[in-house]
């Protein structure tokens, strides 16, 4: 029996190309990966915003009107909503001069429970170190 | 020996990050290692049938048939990646695996080593 955590740290931009999406759909498929696990075996997943990623936070994105596809702040409030713990920097966030205000922080309105970690780089980088794998996106 | 979870996100032609990920897993394979690679976002591209061998572009459906051959190399697509692409089973090579997202993170928990080729 063991539980084996994986940090998906995202450094891509959003909708200039698919990558952080994939982040998303990858964190949020560890709900399902114990169909494929021994009992008792587990993914513990960890989601983290840095660099340029932390736009992918933004919130009021209008990509299903726009091009048609699910929007990272869907993505990321269903990861809430299912309890992935989702980290953004700290710095990043203040270097392109926004805030917790700017930002996907919960899930309230469809009864998501846990909210978004806004956190120094420090943090995440404790959270990459006691990580069992780290997948880069 | 151990297990290597290769996770490649990049396309096979506009990209080397593929023929990398194709290198390293014949060279773990050479050592004795056993290969997971697991081909998610353009990097489906690996499996479509009927490449054509140029010059000028990667070539991988060859190596790849050769590694499949070992039995120590698994190599499998996203499914939906691949089916958004137009990719289906009947257009996928021989020996290519077709799985949900899942099955590469649990791929990743019995690994010795992942390592994690996003996309560009």
């Amino acid at each position: 029996m063991a539980i084996k955590k994986m940090a998906f740290i995202v450094d891509k931009l959003p909708y200039k190309s698919e990558t952080s999406r994939l982040a998303l759909t990858h964190a949020i498929s560890s709900q399902t990966v114990e169909i494929y696990l021994d009992d008792g075996d587990n993914v513990e997943p960890v989601l983290a915003f840095v660099g340029d990623g932390v736009l992918n936070c933004l919130k009021d994105q209008k990509a299903l009107d726009i091009y048609g596809v699910t929007s990272l702040e869907m993505h990321i409030k269903n990861a809430l909503l299912l309890d992935l713990r989702v980290l953004v920097c700290k710095e990043d966030l203040e270097r392109f001069g926004l805030s917790e205000d700017n930002i996907v922080m919960d899930a309230e309105e469809i009864g998501g429970e846990i909210t978004t970690e806004v956190v120094p780089f420090e943090k995440i980088q404790e959270e990459m170190a006691s990580s069992d794998h780290l997948l880069y996106f | 020996m151990g297990k290597l979870t290769i996770g490649c996100f990049s396309s096979l032609v506009g990209s080397m990050s593929l023929d990398f990920a194709v290198k390293l897993s014949e060279a773990a394979v050479k050592k004795g290692h056993e290969v997971d690679l697991w081909l998610s976002g353009n990097g489906v591209m690996l499996g479509k049938t009927g490449q054509s061998k140029f010059r000028d572009y990667s070539y991988l459906a060859g190596p790849v048939e050769e590694l499949l051959k070992t039995g120590k190399f698994k190599v499998t697509n996203c499914e939906a990646c691949a089916k958004a692409r137009g990719i289906d089973k009947s257009d996928t090579m021989e020996g290519f695996g077709i799985h949900s997202m899942d099955w590469y993170l649990a791929s990743a928990f019995s690994a010795d080593r992942v390592i994690h080729i996003g996309g560009e």
